[in-house]
């Protein structure tokens, strides 16, 4: 293991990409980061801009309109860049799979390194993913 | 000349105040962690930050601005951050450069990482990059003046000397300057001129994090935004470390002292933190407002009473 991948890892800074979610998933995203999980203690951040992200958290389903966005913030993202599809609706379409306006689970659109399934998944499940990303990556 | 350069890159310069102010940074994250009741992010944290930044992730470019500008302006903040760090540290450290006037000097120098950071945000051709851009601006109208107030205070107080070796040398010979009421004021007024030249909490809307999504770094990535962190880094040590050569006592660095050295400057940071954790960002009227008129107000009275000798 090298030094800048040991960096990388000890650092991940997290954008967080919601698409037409039912709000759930942000609320459990959000979980994480309140003192009973306190994702800060293995280094990882929420950022405000896509430009100083290291991992992209997706969750909800993505709709025709979605589609366009989850593209343009993944070509706007610098590189490495790590994906996190969060719950059912991000990792399959979950409830909305046969709706009209869905466009297609989120790996069909851009790469995923990691899915947390889960309807919403909870907080431990989504910091057993990061553990799991940190480790594989 | 070697010595020179030493000064500049190894010792007081830029790698010694930007490894002191990573340390720093790291204390303040700690500490706001617990004042949230969290854990806190591990002792290198701002390490893996910066060499993450600086050796693994991509530098991205503006498509409609101006790249070179966008890419120069962080080396700028980085080179104003260090020359003013040596010019702080060298008295601090008891090494005299024989430099009659370097306070007017380091007042200048430390407007410099400010100035960039709005060169580089209004030539990355982001509209919520202007935006910051053009709050920071404000924010420097603002504040300076009452940092000039400061210093001219510190002057008057010592006795018209212009030059930080001779004020900490006054303050070491007699009592230092805290110890009066005029000092205090003084303190207060600094502390919070500092809190805005950092851009820490109330003071913090030229990078707005939800408002504005970081504001004046919105376009930076990469390389770019690892110099700007370590400009942050050195930012966060020489700031206070200057406040403790005005107005307590520097530092003597023999036996027990070292430690008492290092309290201050942790004190210092201490409750730039804790003035962090516990209000909300203002709007840039109400800054304008404070400095102008409260900080102002309390710098003039302070003036006044050197001028009657308290």
């Amino acid at each position: 293991m090298g030094f800048k991948s040991y960096c990388f890892k000890k650092s991940l800074w997290v954008f967080h990409f919601g698409g037409a979610s039912c709000n759930n998933c942000d609320i459990e995203i959000l979980d994480c980061l309140t003192p009973r999980h306190d994702l800060e203690r293995f280094g990882i951040l929420l950022v405000g801009s896509i430009r100083h992200a290291d991992v992209l958290l997706v969750n909800g389903s993505i709709n025709i309109h979605d589609r366009e966005r989850l593209i343009e913030i993944y070509n706007q993202a610098p590189k490495p860049l790590l994906v996190v599809a969060i719950g059912a609706c991000g990792c399959t379409g979950g409830y909305f799979t046969e709706s009209y306006t869905f466009a297609g689970p989120v790996d069909k659109i851009i790469p995923v390194n990691v899915y947390v399934p889960g309807c919403p998944p909870k907080p431990e499940a989504i910091i057993a993913g990061i553990i799991k990303l940190v480790q594989n990556s | 000349m070697v010595v020179n350069l030493f000064y500049f890159l190894v010792f007081p310069g830029l790698l010694f105040a930007a490894v002191t102010g990573a340390f720093l940074s790291w204390f303040d994250r700690k500490i706001t962690a617990r004042v949230q009741f969290r854990k806190g992010p591990p002792f290198l944290q701002p390490f893996y930050d910066f060499f993450k930044l600086l050796l693994v992730k991509e530098t991205i470019l503006p498509r409609y601005g101006s790249p070179l500008i966008f890419l120069i302006a962080p080396i700028f903040a980085v080179f104003g951050a260090t020359m003013a760090g040596v010019f702080i540290l060298l008295p601090l450290l008891n090494i005299t450069t024989g430099f009659r006037g370097d306070l007017i000097v380091i007042f200048y120098l430390l407007t410099i990482p400010s100035f960039s950071y709005i060169i580089g945000a209004l030539a990355s051709g982001n509209p919520l990059a202007a935006v910051g851009g053009s709050r920071e601006m404000k924010l420097i109208l603002s504040y300076e003046l009452t940092f000039l107030l400061v210093i001219s205070g510190i002057i008057m107080k010592c006795g018209q000397h212009f030059d930080l070796y001779s004020i900490i040398h006054a303050q070491q010979a007699g009592s230092p300057f805290i110890g009066s009421i005029s000092g205090v004021l003084l303190f207060i007024a600094g502390i919070f001129c500092i809190q805005a030249k950092l851009a820490l909490v109330p003071f913090d809307m030229p990078e707005a994090e939800a408002e504005i999504t970081e504001g004046i770094f919105i376009e930076y990535s990469g390389a770019a935004y690892a110099m700007i962190k370590l400009t942050k880094y050195i930012m966060f040590f020489i700031l206070p470390a200057f406040l403790v050569a005005l107005l307590m006592n520097g530092f003597r660095l023999e036996g027990i002292n070292i430690l008492w050295a290092i309290l201050k400057v942790l004190s210092v940071v201490l409750l730039l933190t804790l003035i962090r954790n516990t209000n909300p960002r203002v709007k840039i009227k109400q800054a304008v407002r404070f400095f102008f008129l409260w900080m102002n107000l309390v710098a003039i009275i302070a003036l006044v009473l050197i001028a009657f000798g308290y």
